[in-house]
Parts: C-alpha cells; structure tokens; sequence
C-alpha cells in the first residue's frame, strides 16, 4: 500500500539550493524540508525557522537534575546517615559543586539527546519515508535536495513539479512509502542486541578486573606500591626494636576511657566506688536496654535466675536474694566489669556508663519486686 | 568586490569626540584624585593603585593578547575587529603611568621590602631569590619591554600589509604570535603575582596567574565589544558586520565569564578541602567584617548574573542587550581586583572592613580615562579595519 510522501527535487550547488529554498519558503509551503550533505551556513535564515527551543529543555532539565542531585546528598549526609567527613560539616556545599556541576552537564547532554531520539525521531522506530530513496542517497553524498511533503495546504503534485523545475531542480523525484513500514515499531529487546549489551558488559567487567588486580601489580605499573615509607606494624631499622610502631608512654590512657583502679580488689571496689550517674529515667532506660543485652540471657528478664538458657549452661543466680541486695553499687559495679566465677567481666563491651547503669537498672528491678508500702502511695 | 574595497577605503576615520572628552574629563578628574588620595592617605591610595593597573593591564595587554591569539589560530570572524583591537592594545602603554608610583611606594604596601622582616622571617627568606625589589622591577620593566614590542610589531605588520595587501605578513604574524604566547602566559601570571599575591608574601596559588587571566580575557573582549558597538553606530565599520559576529564576541565573554568562575572555584576548593593554616590564611579575612558579603556577591555578580544575561541566543545576537553585558564583566572585573586587593589593605592599615569613598572611585575613573583617551589617540583618523587582510572579506561574510 503505497501513499505520496514527497516531491523531491535535486540541486547542484548550495548557493542555488539556498536561492531554491528562499523561493519555496516565498511561495508559501510550510511543510518542506532541505536535505544537504554538509550544514550549510544560513540555510535556517533562508527557510526562515525560528531558533530552536531545545536550549531550553536541556536547561530546565540540567537545572532540575541539579537540584536533585543537591537534595540527595543533602539527604545523604544529613539524613540517612550522618557523618563528620575530614572535619566538614554536615552540608559541605563546596565539595557537592563539582558533583552538582557533573550531574547538570551529564543530565543536560544525555537526556537532550534521549528526548530528540524518543520525540523527533519516534524511537524504537527507525525508518522514515525518505530512507532507501535515490533522492537520499544524492542528498547525502554530493547532492543538495528540497522536499515538499503531500501534507502540505498548498500541495498539489503538478503545480509543485512545475514550481521546483521553474526554480531550477535538475532532478525530479515521486518518494513514496509503505504505510505499515514507517508505523512499525521495532522490538527493542531484540536477542541480537541482549547478547550484544551482555557482551559488552562482560568485557567491561573483565578488563576493570585485569586492570585493577592484575595490571597495577605488574611493574613498571606498581609503583605506586614501593613508597618509601614505614607503615604500622612494619619493620624498621631506625628504631632500636626494629619495629616501626611505638609503644604509648608509660601510663598513657585512651581519649574518653577511664582505667578501673580495682582489678583484683573487690573489697576496695566495694567500698569506695560509688556510682557517678543518677538514676535518671534516662539512665534506666540505658540500663535497660544494656541489661536485656548483655544480662538477661543468663540473669532473666527479670533478674530471677530463670535464664532462657534452660539448663544448657549454668543459670545466673537470681539478683534479687539478700546477699546480692544488701551489696553495695560498687562491689555489683566490681561483679559487672571484672565478673566472678562463670560469669565473665563485661568492660571490653559494655561502657563505663552503661555499666553503672545496668547497676542502676539492677537496683531498680529490685525494688520494683520488693516494693515496700510506701512506693504504693 | 573592488567596489567594496574603494567603499572600506572611503569609511568614515573620525571615531566620536565623545570617547575622547569623556575620557579627559574621567583623567581629569581621576589624576586630581589620584594626586589628592596620595597627599591625604597614601596608604589607601596605593592600594587602589593597584586595583587601577590591574585593569588597564587587563584591558590593554589582553588586547595584545586577542591580536594574538587570533593570528595564530587563524580566525577568520574577528578579522573586522583586529584593527580596533591593536588600537586597544596601545592602551598597554599607559601602564608606567600607574606601575610607577606603584613602586614608589612600595615599602608601605609590600611587606616584603622590608629586608628586616625578610630576614626574621623564614618563609620570607626562601622567597627572597624571586620576592626582592631590584628584581621585582626588572620584572616590571622586562615585560613591559617585552609586550610594547609585540605589540609594535603587530600594529606595524598590519599597518603594512594595508598597503602590500600581502599573505606573507599574515603568514609572518602568525609565527611571530607562537613565541608570544609563551611569553604573555608568564608575563600575565607574573603581573599577577607580582603586583596581587605577593601583598600577603606568604600566600602562595599556582592557578593565581589564570584566574587573573581569566578575568582578564573577560574584559578585553568586553572592552572590545562596546569599542566595536560604539564605531559600528559611528558608522566606522561597514555595514556587513552584524548580528553573527556579535554573537561571537558575546560567546567568547560568555565563556570567560564560566571559565573565571572554573578556576576561581578550583581555587577555593582545593584550599578549602585541604584546610591548611598557610593557605586559609587569604580567605579568612576575606570572610569577616562585611567581606563575607562581598565574597557571596562576587558570585552572583561575576558569574551568576552575566551568565545569565549572556545564556539566550538573542542577548549576544542583540547589540543593546550585548552592551549592558559588556558594561556589567567590565564592572564585575573593578569588583573582582577590588575583592583581590583590599583586605590586604584592612589588614595593613588596621582598618575593619570594606572601605568604599572617593579614593576608589576616583582611581577607576583614572583608569577608566586612561583607557579613553589613549585609544581615542591610537585610534582616531586611522582605518578601523585592517583593510589589506586576505581574511578580511571572509570574516565579514561569517556567519553562524
């Protein structure tokens, strides 16, 4: 089913497709278009066309991706998960330009050309009438060409063959088309094209890998791996000990750790340490959490010696018989940091804080299973 | 093509006497308060003599530089507005005038100098080989010498080749414009380190040279588009020349404008992200009493605004629209050298903030009479396009 598409009409020399254009446009047909191997400088003067609004897509468009790109690492960094990097604050705005720069640039180009292919030339489909004609392979080779498409008002197939040889074509052209062909819209996922995609991924991946583990080890490639340097835990020959770390000065202590003076003196801990947190709500909720953490696997939720373990391991005794009652906040703190019999001390895990909390939580657990008349009122 | 020759032969010379008794009258009035600000304050006085060199090197010896780079990359768009480019580039010339009292006062404005300070100072030390004061003027002197030279030699090829109508001068300057160009990168980046970075000796930014140069490409084509805006209306320059070449000039301001904005970030960046006390030093006082507003407007008035206002297709198509974008680079660029230079001054005078009054004004006004009058000298009574270039009828025929 064969329809008119166009009378295509051929020139010799851009200076006369320019006159030929300038007189089509004079003539008054608007829907026609000039084919020309190279751009030919003026030719959008000629036809008088407006300059094209595509700048304005790829502004808004890179403006946009801008912002997001803005909002997520504001997100990011101070959202999701916040995070002090190289002592910056939370919104480093100077790191985020080049970013931001990178997306407006790589969104404004990528998607510019994204919607000329999807909207003007009708992605996934390929074809348009003028493909395949003699007309196009001219065009595109050393020919210049005017079509004046059958859609146009003012078409009438004699008058413009008369029109364009009175305007000086040397060459004539009926261009029709298969209707269904143009409409057809091809498969994008053609198994050609997977397999093609597929490849490229492979060899991508594979020559990263070759080039990251392999390549850099190879030298002259390595040198980034022989510095003339002395890392931790190497050997040196500066150093007497022949090792390149050094030992803390005697009785150094870690920023933000307190050193427990009663290791093997559980009497002394008993007697002199008293506990430096109140018992806040906000301590016994701390506590709390700790306690159900690091204790109740063995203690019970409640501290009744009624542990979960069911027997497979020693049960915790129960923290609530007199002994451990009458015990003072520091010999319990003792028991917790350092631990007793089975039971291991917890101050590799458990903060100096939490610790006394879990005691302020304990203290409180007992009360709340002993209450006296008074905590009634 | 004879008839237009006769016809370019036969342009009106005369440029208008406007740009010439508008700009005695800013010279007038800027030399009275250059002389003035020197006997009340000279400490300000030379520091915004600086600011004032600054821009007439930008304007003069980016004119060389335009000539130039045109030669050697063969264009062919700007050959209409070579010639009023070389006229521009006379501007260089008037340079001494502003250096010279510069170098007279140097011990008030460059800590440097002070062999003393020199000598107690570690850092100073190391840099004396480069940072002493004999060689800071043979500096001077040298590229001075050395620009006024290309600059002749250019001027007087394209002189000839008005009569000798020959393809060897083009050919000639185009070999001549290859050494040039090595010698203006260093010469521009030593103005600017010279005359800018060296008032706090121990800062130190490699890109310090570009970001001047930057600015400076900005303004010399700025310069020059309301130059060749100004003849055109005069009726100077032939009426082939339009809205296709304007879009050029406005293209390359455009990109100078992105291009400043590169390298002045990069500065900042790398010397933020680093946050070493030898290199924040600079941007600290520029971040303190009402400098941190400045710093934020130089953003939107160096960048953000003639970006925008040069973005659109028909704002550089458009002469009217092109010469408020002219006028505001040029503008942007007195504020930029004036962001450059004067917290050195704060901080050398004990001063807290911007200071902003007469002396400042009126030393633009010198710079900006200097300019006038000099190109109106150049320029009047000579043929404002280099009528003898094989290019020449090309680059009116250009368009987009």
């Amino acid at each position: 089913m064969s329809k008119l598409y166009s009378i295509a009409a051929l020139f010799d020399t851009p200076n006369s497709i320019m006159d030929a254009a300038a007189k089509v446009q004079d003539a008054g047909y608007e829907n026609y278009d000039v084919n020309t191997p190279y751009p030919v400088h003026g030719m959008d003067d000629q036809m008088k066309l407006r300059p094209s609004k595509m700048g304005y897509y790829t502004i808004t468009i890179g403006l946009t991706f801008m912002s997001l790109m803005l909002f997520f690492m504001y997100w990011v960094y101070n959202i999701d998960y916040p995070q002090v990097i190289g002592g910056k604050p939370l919104f480093p705005l100077p790191a985020f330009v080049p970013i931001m720069f990178e997306a407006t640039v790589l969104t404004g180009a990528v998607l510019t050309v994204a919607i000329m292919i999807i909207f003007y030339f009708k992605f996934p489909n390929n074809s348009h009438p003028l493909h395949d004609s003699d007309y196009m392979k001219a065009v595109s080779s050393d020919k210049f060409g005017i079509c004046i498409e059958a859609t146009d008002p003012k078409f009438d197939i004699n008058a413009v063959k008369d029109f364009l040889k009175s305007i000086g074509a040397t060459q004539i052209d009926e261009i029709y088309f298969d209707e269904e062909e143009v409409n057809h819209k091809n498969k994008v996922l053609e198994p050609k094209f997977v397999i093609g995609l597929i490849l490229i991924a492979g060899f991508t991946s594979l020559s990263v890998y070759l080039h990251m583990n392999k390549l850099l080890y190879i030298p002259p490639f390595d040198w980034m791996m022989v510095q003339h340097k002395v890392t931790a835990q190497d050997h040196s020959d500066f150093f007497e000990n022949g090792i390149s770390s050094r030992q803390p000065v005697e009785g150094t202590v870690a920023r933000g750790f307190m050193p427990y003076l009663y290791v093997d003196d559980i009497e002394g801990a008993s007697e002199n340490l008293q506990n430096p947190y109140p018992a806040t709500a906000e301590n016994i909720e701390l506590g709390k959490r700790k306690y159900l953490t690091y204790c109740s696997p063995c203690h019970g939720d409640l501290g009744k010696g009624d542990s979960r373990l069911k027997g497979q391991f020693p049960n915790g005794p129960t923290i609530h018989s007199d002994k451990i009652v009458d015990w003072t906040d520091g010999r319990l703190y003792h028991v917790i940091t350092e631990g007793q019999n089975v039971m291991p001390g917890y101050k590799k895990t458990v903060t100096r804080k939490e610790r006394w909390s879990i005691v302020n939580y304990v203290r409180t657990l007992q009360r709340a299973l002993d209450a006296k008349v008074e905590d009634m009122q | 093509m004879s008839n237009q020759q006769v016809d370019m032969n036969n342009l009106k010379k005369e440029i208008p006497k406007g740009i010439f008794i508008k700009g005695l009258i800013l010279l007038v009035i800027g030399i009275a308060a250059a002389v003035f600000a020197y006997q009340i304050d000279p400490l300000r006085a030379s520091f915004n003599n600086i600011i004032a060199l600054l821009l007439v090197v930008s304007v003069g010896m980016g004119a060389i530089f335009l000539v130039a780079l045109e030669h050697i990359v063969g264009a062919v768009w700007s050959v209409p507005f070579r010639r009023i480019a070389e006229h521009q580039s006379f501007i260089f010339l008037a340079t001494p005038l502003l250096a010279i009292p510069i170098i007279l006062n140097m011990h008030d404005i460059y800590h440097w100098t002070h062999l003393d300070a020199v000598l107690a100072d570690p850092i100073l030390y190391q840099k004396s080989p480069y940072l002493n004061e004999p060689f800071f003027i043979w500096r001077s002197v040298g590229i001075f010498v050395i620009m006024s030279l290309f600059m002749f030699m250019f001027y007087r090829n394209s002189r000839k080749q008005d009569e000798t109508k020959s393809q060897k001068t083009s050919k000639f300057n185009a070999v001549l414009s290859a050494p040039f160009m090595m010698l203006f990168a260093i010469s521009i980046t030593m103005v600017a380190v010279d005359y800018a970075m060296s008032l706090e000796p121990h800062w130190f930014s490699t890109i310090f040279g570009v970001y001047y140069f930057a600015g400076t490409f900005a303004t010399a084509i700025s310069v020059l588009t309301l130059l060749v805006l100004r003849l055109k209306s005069n009726g100077n320059l032939v009426s082939k020349i339009n809205g296709n070449h304007y879009y050029s000039l406005g293209g390359l301001m455009f990109a100078f404008t992105a291009f400043w904005m590169y390298m002045a970030f990069s500065q900042y960046m790398l010397i933020w992200y680093a946050n070493i006390p030898e290199e924040t030093f600079w941007f600290l006082p520029r971040m303190e009493h009402g400098w941190e507003y400045m710093s934020i407007a130089l953003i939107f008035i160096k960048f953000i605004i003639p970006f925008g206002l040069l973005l659109n297709r028909n704002s550089k198509m458009n002469p009217s629209r092109l010469k408020v974008a002219a006028y505001w680079i040029i503008g942007a660029h007195i504020y930029d050298m004036y962001w450059l230079v004067m917290p050195t001054y704060n901080h050398a005078s004990g001063t807290h903030g911007p200071v902003f009054g007469w002396i400042e004004v009126g030393f633009v006004a010198l710079s900006a009479g200097i300019i006038m009058v000099v190109y109106y000298l150049a320029a009047n009574k000579k043929n404002h396009l280099p009528i003898g270039d094989p290019k020449l009828q090309r680059g009116l025929d250009f368009h987009l």
